[in-house]
């Protein structure tokens, strides 16, 4: 049982153009029977952010290869990935590195 | 689980792990240690001697951004200058954008900037009529081979302009992993007799180049660009979806995914490759009308910037012709 959590979901390197182009988003998750993990939060993404095209953004239950995941600006491989249980006022930053430079 | 404490200073929390020494780092430290890598790689390499003149391949995207700012960083140490030379391929809706970015760094970074276009150089040919010359062609449309033949003339005229001793561009680890394979699949003996394609020490007249990022996986290059806040611009070239390279980044991407090595593993490889002697094509050498650097014919057998029944569609490896 999750209570409700207030985060900050952030797009960049691109990303942010599969939600309307806006970057900074101010997210109120809901209470819900299961945690707030990363994966539901992509679940919830999913269903309430993105806007075109999921494919670039989502493979799976995970992102697709090459985006780039940061949680209070720290790699999220340190952070246990899609197991990570959000908590209140953290900020999970996307970060797009598919395309050239 | 929280994040370990840095590896490097003790102090800060880790942001990162590196992904060949596993070393966990924090933002800062981690920047240090990307800085004395490309320092390593150019001093190891005696790839920018004290005194050069460096022309910096700047398209305003992440690898150049990147680039530029660390040899900014570096070039006190290196004892080298700097110039930004960017290229107008002339693609509407795409490299205007990219071009203001350009503009925006140069003017913060108080570099040189020089712009050098297609439509200039190339008798009028922006890639835009390339690309509408090349449609219905009867194959996918390759207009990116003609970009890629014409961008590299298109640098070394803005360097020779400003006076460069030297060109880099921000080739990064993935870059480099993904030419390896496209030209193996396109069987291309001559860039890959050349080690692979990886770099050229400037044959005949041409600037010797080099790229100084050759060795930093794309990821770190990102992350670097985050934790120096380093803007840049972030869309791909409208003609992106048709290029050949989509292929093999797709399928790097999902070698990495099951082996993360694969792309440095790649990159080694190919550095060590030596073609069998009888199928060594002979050496490049320089058009005899203007200079440039030409045939044997780079393009791979079949490309249509390689097609002699074709002249109005091919501007050509020698663009003079």
């Amino acid at each position: 049982m999750a209570a409700p959590l207030s985060v900050e979901v952030e797009f960049g390197g691109g990303a942010e153009l599969l939600f309307d182009g806006i970057k900074k988003h101010q997210v109120t998750l809901p209470e819900q029977e299961g945690p707030w993990d990363i994966r539901n939060l992509l679940v919830w993404i999913k269903k309430n952010l993105l806007k075109e095209r999921p494919e670039l953004f989502i493979q799976g239950d995970s992102v697709r290869p090459g985006i780039l995941v940061l949680i209070n600006d720290a790699d999220w491989e340190l952070l246990g990935e899609l197991d990570y249980q959000l908590q209140d006022q953290d900020s999970v930053l996307f970060i797009s590195t598919l395309h050239g430079g | 689980m929280p994040a370990p404490t840095c590896a490097s200073c003790g102090v800060a929390r880790a942001a990162l792990r590196r992904p060949r020494s596993g070393q966990a780092l924090c933002g800062s430290c981690f920047c240090a240690a990307f800085e004395a890598e490309v320092l390593r790689t150019v001093l190891a390499g005696r790839l920018l001697p004290p005194g050069a003149v460096v022309a910096v391949g700047a398209s305003g995207g992440k690898d150049s951004t990147v680039l530029a700012h660390v040899l900014r960083a570096l070039a006190p140490r290196l004892g080298i200058a700097l110039q930004l030379v960017a290229v107008d391929e002339g693609i509407g809706g795409y490299r205007d954008a990219a071009l203001a970015a350009v503009r925006s760094q140069a003017e913060r970074w108080g570099l040189p900037l020089t712009v050098v276009a297609y439509a200039d150089l190339f008798g009028g040919w922006t890639m835009d009529a390339v690309a509408r010359s090349t449609a219905g062609s009867g194959r996918s449309r390759n207009c990116c081979t003609f970009c890629g033949v014409l961008r590299r003339r298109a640098l070394e005229e803005g360097a020779r302009l400003v006076g460069a001793t030297h060109i880099v561009t921000g080739h990064n680890a993935d870059d480099m992993a993904e030419t390896v394979l496209m030209n193996f699949l396109r069987g291309d003996a001559g860039r890959l007799a050349r080690g692979g394609g990886l770099g050229s020490g400037g044959e005949g007249c041409a600037l010797p180049r080099c790229r100084p990022l050759q060795l930093a996986s794309q990821k770190e290059v990102v992350l670097y660009a985050h934790f120096r806040r380093l803007r840049y611009f972030s869309e791909d070239c409208v003609y992106a979806p048709e290029a050949f390279r989509g292929h093999a980044r797709d399928l790097l991407k999902r070698l990495e995914a099951a082996r993360p090595s694969a792309v440095l593993d790649l990159v080694h490889s190919a550095e060590r490759l030596s073609l069998a002697p009888a199928v060594r094509p002979p050496r490049p050498g320089a058009c005899s009308r203007c200079g440039g650097r030409r045939g044997p014919c780079e393009e791979p057998p079949g490309s249509p910037a390689c097609d002699p029944a074709a002249p109005a569609a091919r501007p050509g490896p020698c663009a003079c012709e």
